[in-house]
């Protein structure tokens, strides 16, 4: 179990991220873990132990190996064929055949061994590590996709935990199979469907797959060649040396899974289901994680002290340090005006920060002309009046909105003033880099590690992670607070037209409502009287990003709602209710 | 209240406009955070006293670093102005007329510490030359437009200073709109104009002595500044030179090669540029330095691996003062801070009365010290018992210990400049250029055992009559400065020698006249000449007897070689030395020059954890199948849990998703594509 877990993070490591391959790798190894829970039953707990980075080493050189027997197979497969295709083939070169598939095993051979020579074997934990070397990777990654492809057939060994025989099986495994477990794989510039791994396009895979199996197979699966088998064995071993070259300086090509979370088949989950299965988790180490925040805890008087000597504090490390900050607020800061400013949120700019200082610290109800107006303003305000104090707690100081050089200019100078006392938190690996020796001298940081490991709840909700389906709460909520501010009439409007799609839901080929038609039915209903007014709400509807016309092949204009077809029912059915 | 929400991004809390009037003295966050602090408000009290003197005396040498600066400036200034006075039909002075007199000012790259100097700068300049300074940034003048706009209304601002406020901001409204240098050239006409009658409102009297004083423009960061905008300016304003007297200062940090690599020959030929150099960011350490820590000025004292730490993050990082004075003053933070015994680290006199009123606590602490045990274990048994129970004269003990502790630093610096005097000339500088590596190895360890210290004396025994005398004199000027009792007599040892010296001299010529050597001035051939060198050779080699001057110089490289031994012993060997000596280097560290990559890195790079989380998820799981929980909601956590970590990594920078492909993210950091 534990070569499994340590092989898989290595695999995670080298290759070219891909989440879902990951994650069926994930799944993989959990079934693997109930497996050998029911094998033995008295062990309930999973134990997770550390084994010696050689055997781990042996552990993947052996499954590496055992790739390379894999593509031999796959050689000999080819060529097999060939000779069922041309059966004017005599015995003779038949046997020459056989003869240079041989040689070329033991080329490859040698190859393995000349590289296993050159860079893992001389070094292996350089080989395990190492991240730069894009073959390395590949060979990684195609083991990867076999370890997630064949589940069953490696429980069965692994659990033997004997690399020899591992190795059998694989090489009698059916060719469908394997064919099937490649074409998972396309380089990443590819932008091909999903559907390509067709049981009925087994043939033409295969030649894809030949094409795509490098350098090597390329001089055996060329057409017929008259050469004794000695010269062609010298010009295999130059064109290989050559191929081995280019394949060197020229992968730019990266081999990624085409699998994607859509074959899961897992719907994607909303924000708040998110939040609700996780909270389902109980933390691990709480107990440590508890230890280490008291530890901090125990720092809050003296950043107060620090913060008013003059310094400000910038707090980094592992982990979310909002909670952090919220205990210093709510210890500390109870008596003194404070802003908390939350960085992560999307919408944050320097202007509201500036806003809220101004509007709701500072009591001004005046308008600005422009941010740097403000914070003069603001500026002379503090330096008048000393006793004038205000403490900022900016959460993630280095997000997206905030990172940028003008914000930070402004924030610094912010902090650099005497009764402004500013504590962040950073969380981005390359945070400090938005500093030069100007801003660092505005900041006057004083630096705290805190690192906490505690997730970043809040921090990650807003962002648009690809995994993360857009919850329908948030488009319904807005499309509700939109109409509402419109005429009845054109609330009529857009429902005809909400209607009208959910009546077309089941017909493939929908792709609008014709702005003829839609006038015609607007008319009908007296919601409106000229083709005008329609436009003009239409423009209304295409600000709000409500509507989005599509020109048809005929030239019509067609108008389609840009909302999936749930959420247009929740806000019929809602609207139902209120009248 | 929360403090999150879907809508906004900031929340103001403003606590009871009651409870706020009570705001917390900052003293009492010394204290609290730690249980067993003694004295803490004495302590704080201390520190910002000392922090204070500290701060004042940076200034102050600043000041007078920059004073030779600004004089010459100023001095420029005034005859280039005197130039524009003069309406003289002289041809030079009409070529010259059309050329705007600019000073180049060589700051060096310690940009952090310019602004500092451009605003005593300025304020040099407005009262010694002219009301109209303006200086400008490049960051504010990306084009001609803003580069004007910022001028005026600076320009405006300042005079509004002087004249009616309100007037003063409607004419920068309206100006905002509209500006160039005609309108400016009208505005200062106007200006100047109606200063006249106005003479003697006006307070600068040096200004005022000039009927119209020149406008000074300082662009403090010339290399960040666009070429075209910097060209289009110097063009414009040279045409208008006669009725806008402008005069320029660039502040540059590289070399001055820079400006006719920013400017072409046909524009830089419209300047008359003259050359300033500032002292050099290392000169200005030193002093600090000096003047700070080779004292016994300020009781504080920084141990080496602090001074290690600070120094080179001031040659490896930024060369900024400032910042090297912000770690100063951490340090001395933290000194108060963290050592309870620290409130004895003040002048002698008051230390000496604050020893009275120590608590038992405090008493206790100082017998813990590693120092003061050492020097416990010395005495005899019963002063020893004395010293372990009697309280009363444990504090007697170190009223002496603290006297000892000041006459011990009082000497130690003045040895150690009197070390540098002769080290800092020798060749390849074995123990340093600078007084701030002597100082280091100094309280590294014991330096006559270091093997620079060997060599170092090697070469002082080689060293000339002549020079061996210049650095004798001015060992003798530092000795002599100083009243203190022991190392008076050092000063009258080294008079001593001064005066053997020159006694060699007068025997020398006696020598000389009856030497033998005036006779090798006859007539002899190459090979004759190589004979009689290497006889004289010989005969100096089985000649053991040394001259008389190198008796002499033995017995000066002895002698200091004796002071050195006696003197600058490192100060872990001086009881108490933990008093003022602030030794924890690794919290500066952390706190000056953090490496948040490195933190990141470690939290995450062990694989432990990686494979125990997995055994938590696994396990847990478990736990739920136990519960008869379905495995589609295990699978569920499972995807939720990966999700999370996406984002998280994400949010770190560790990856971003691309468009290749769907579900594709890239690894952005440690080898990534």
């Amino acid at each position: 179990m534990s070569y499994k877990c340590m092989y898989y993070v290595n695999v995670y490591l080298a290759v070219d991220i891909n989440f879902s391959s990951l994650l069926s790798a994930l799944l993989f190894l959990f079934r693997l873990a109930m497996m050998s829970k029911l094998e033995l039953k008295e062990d309930r707990m999973l134990e997770v132990q550390f084994v010696g980075d050689d055997d781990v080493l042996n552990h993947i050189l052996d499954r590496e190996a055992g790739a390379k027997l894999k593509k031999e197979r796959t050689q000999l497969l080819v060529n097999t064929k060939k000779i069922i295709k041309k059966p004017e083939y005599d015995l003779e070169e038949d046997d020459q055949e056989v003869l240079k598939d041989q040689n070329y095993v033991e080329v490859l051979g040698r190859d393995i061994q000349e590289s296993l020579k050159n860079g893992s074997a001389a070094d292996g934990g350089n080989k395990v590590y190492s991240f730069q070397n894009r073959k390395h990777s590949e060979k990684m990654a195609k083991l990867a996709s076999e370890l997630a492809k064949t589940p069953r057939k490696n429980v069965s060994l692994s659990l033997k935990n004997d690399p020899e025989i591992i190795n059998i099986p694989q090489c009698s495994k059916v060719p469908r199979s394997h064919s099937d477990s490649e074409s998972e794989y396309s380089t990443s510039n590819s932008e091909d469907d999903d559907g390509v791994a067709q049981e009925n396009e087994e043939d033409t895979n295969e030649v894809i797959l030949n094409q795509k199996i490098p350098s090597q197979n390329r001089a055996v699966s060329a057409p017929v060649c008259k050469e004794t088998p000695s010269k062609k064995m010298k010009r295999d071993k130059t064109s290989d040396l050559v191929e081995e070259y280019f394949e060197a300086h020229s992968s730019s090509k990266v081999l990624t899974s085409d699998r994607t979370l859509q074959k899961l088949k897992r719907a994607k989950l909303d924000q708040q289901t998110l939040r609700n299965l996780l909270s389902k988790v109980s933390p691990s180490f709480s107990a440590e994680l508890k230890q280490l925040s008291q530890q901090y805890e125990q720092l809050f008087h003296k950043w107060m002290l620090q913060l008013r000597l003059g310094f400000n504090i910038v707090l980094y490390g592992l982990g979310s340090k909002r909670d952090l900050l919220e205990r210093f607020r709510t210890t500390v800061l109870q008596d003194s005006i404070h802003v908390v400013i939350n960085g992560f949120f999307p919408g944050i700019s320097v202007k509201s920060i500036l806003n809220s200082i101004t509007e709701e610290v500072l009591n001004h109800m005046g308008t600005f002309r422009s941010v740097l107006d403000q914070l003069d303003w603001i500026v002379n305000k503090f330096k008048e009046d000393s006793s004038l104090e205000l403490f900022l707690l900016i959460h993630n100081l280095d997000s997206q909105m905030l990172r940028g050089d003008k914000s930070q200019q402004i924030i610094g100078q912010l902090s650099s003033l005497r009764n402004i006392y500013l504590i962040a938190s950073i969380d981005h690996l390359n945070a400090p880099l938005m500093w030069d020796h100007a801003k660092q001298s505005l900041y006057n940081w004083l630096w705290y590690e805190t690192t906490t490991y505690s997730p970043y709840t809040e921090e990650t909700s807003y962002e648009n992670s690809l995994l993360v389906k857009q919850s329908g709460s948030l488009p319904l909520s807005s499309l509700i607070h939109v109409l509402r501010s419109l005429t009845p009439n054109a609330r009529g409007i857009f429902r005809l037209l909400i209607k009208y799609q959910l009546d077309n839901l089941d017909n493939p080929s929908y792709i609008g409502l014709s702005f003829q038609d839609f006038y015609q039915q607007c008319r009908e209903a007296f919601l409106v009287n000229s083709d005008l007014t329609l436009r003009a709400q239409l423009t209304e509807f295409r600000d709000h990003k409500l509507i989005r016309t599509k020109k048809g092949t005929d030239g019509v204009e067609y108008l389609l709602i840009p909302v999936d077809n749930g959420t247009l029912r929740d806000f019929l059915e809602r609207e139902e209710e209120e009248s | 209240m929360a403090t999150s929400s879907v809508s906004k991004g900031c929340f103001v809390f403003k606590p009871n406009f009651k409870k706020r009037k009570i705001s917390v003295p900052v003293e009492d966050y010394f204290n609290k955070g730690k249980n067993e602090s003694e004295d803490s408000k004495l302590r704080f009290e201390t520190y910002q006293l000392i922090w204070q003197q500290m701060k004042s005396e940076t200034e102050r040498l600043q000041e007078e670093l920059n004073k030779n600066l600004f004089d010459s400036l100023i001095e420029f200034l005034r005859k280039s102005y005197s130039g524009f006075q003069k309406s003289s039909r002289d041809w030079g002075c009409q070529i010259k007329l059309r050329e705007i007199p600019t000073a180049a000012l060589i700051l060096g790259v310690n940009v952090t510490d310019h602004d500092l100097t451009f605003r005593s700068l300025t304020e040099a300049l407005q009262n010694n030359v002219s009301p109209y300074v303006v200086s400008l940034q490049a960051k504010d003048c990306p084009d001609m437009k803003h580069f004007l706009q910022k001028l005026v209304s600076q320009l405006m601002m300042d005079c509004c200073v002087d004249e009616e406020t309100k007037e003063g901001s409607i004419q920068v409204a309206q100006k905002k709109t509209h500006c160039s240098m005609d309108s400016l050239s009208s505005w200062y006409t106007n200006v100047t104009r109606k200063t006249d009658p106005k003479m003697p409102r006006k307070k600068r009297t040096s200004s005022s002595q000039w009927q119209s004083p020149p406008v000074v423009l300082i662009l403090k960061d010339m290399e960040s500044f666009t070429t075209k905008v910097l060209q289009d300016f110097i063009i414009i304003s040279s045409q208008h030179l006669h009725e806008f007297p402008l005069i320029l200062i660039f502040g540059i940090a590289t070399s001055p090669i820079i400006i006719h690599r920013l400017l072409p020959h046909a524009v830089s030929s419209l300047l008359c540029i003259e050359l300033f150099q500032s002292l050099s960011c290392k000169e200005h350490l030193t002093t600090v330095l000096d003047k700070l820590l080779l004292t016994t000025q300020f009781p504080f004292k920084l141990s080496e691996k602090v001074l290690q730490i600070l120094t080179n993050i001031f040659l490896y990082h930024d060369f900024s003062i400032q910042n090297f004075i912000k770690g100063l003053q951490l340090s001395l933070l933290e000194h108060f801070y963290s050592q309870p015994l620290s409130v004895l680290c003040c002048n002698l006199p008051e230390a000496k009365r604050r020893i009275n009123f120590l608590s038992d606590n405090q008493c206790e602490n100082i017998r813990r010290l590693p120092s003061f045990r050492r020097y416990v274990e010395k005495q005899a048994s019963e002063k020893q018992v004395a010293l372990l129970t009697n309280e009363r004269f444990l504090k007697e003990e170190i009223q002496s210990l603290l006297e000892n502790l000041h006459v011990y630093h009082s000497n130690y610096f003045l040895v150690l400049r009197c070390l540098h005097q002769f080290t800092s000339s020798l060749p390849k500088y074995p123990l340093g250029r600078q007084i701030r590596e002597l100082y280091c190895t100094c309280l590294e360890k014991n330096i006559w055992d270091s093997e620079e210290y060997v060599s170092a004396l090697q070469l002082l025994r080689m060293l000339a009559k002549d020079e061996l005398m210049t650095i004798l004199q001015k060992c003798f000027k530092i000795f002599k400065s100083t009243s203190e009792k022991q190392l008076g007599s050092t000063a009258k040892r080294i008079e001593e020698f001064l005066a053997q010296f020159q006694n060699l001299d007068e025997a020398k010529e006696e020598e000389d006249t009856s030497g033998s050597l005036s006779k090798g001035l006859q007539k002899t051939d190459l090979y004759h000449l190589q004979k009689s060198l290497l006889e004289m050779k010989e005969l100096r080699r089985t000649n053991k007897k040394q001259t008389r001057f190198e008796v002499l110089r033995e017995k000066v490289v002895n002698f200091i070689d004796s002071l050195v031994r006696e003197y600058l012993l490192p100060p872990e060997t001086q009881p108490l030395h933990e008093v003022v000596y602030f030794t924890a280097g690794h919290t500066l560290r952390e706190h000056l020059n953090a490496a948040p990559r490195i933190a990141l890195h470690t939290a995450l790079n062990n694989p432990y954890y990686y494979l125990k989380a997995f055994a938590t998820v696994v396990t847990a799981a478990e736990k739920m199948d136990a519960d008869s929980a379905t495995s589609e909601e295990r699978n569920e956590i499972i995807h939720a849990r990966f999700i999370r970590a996406v984002s998280e990594l994400e949010l770190l920078g560790f990856i971003k998703p691309t468009k290749q492909k769907t579900d594709h993210v890239a690894r952005l950091t440690w080898g990534g594509c």
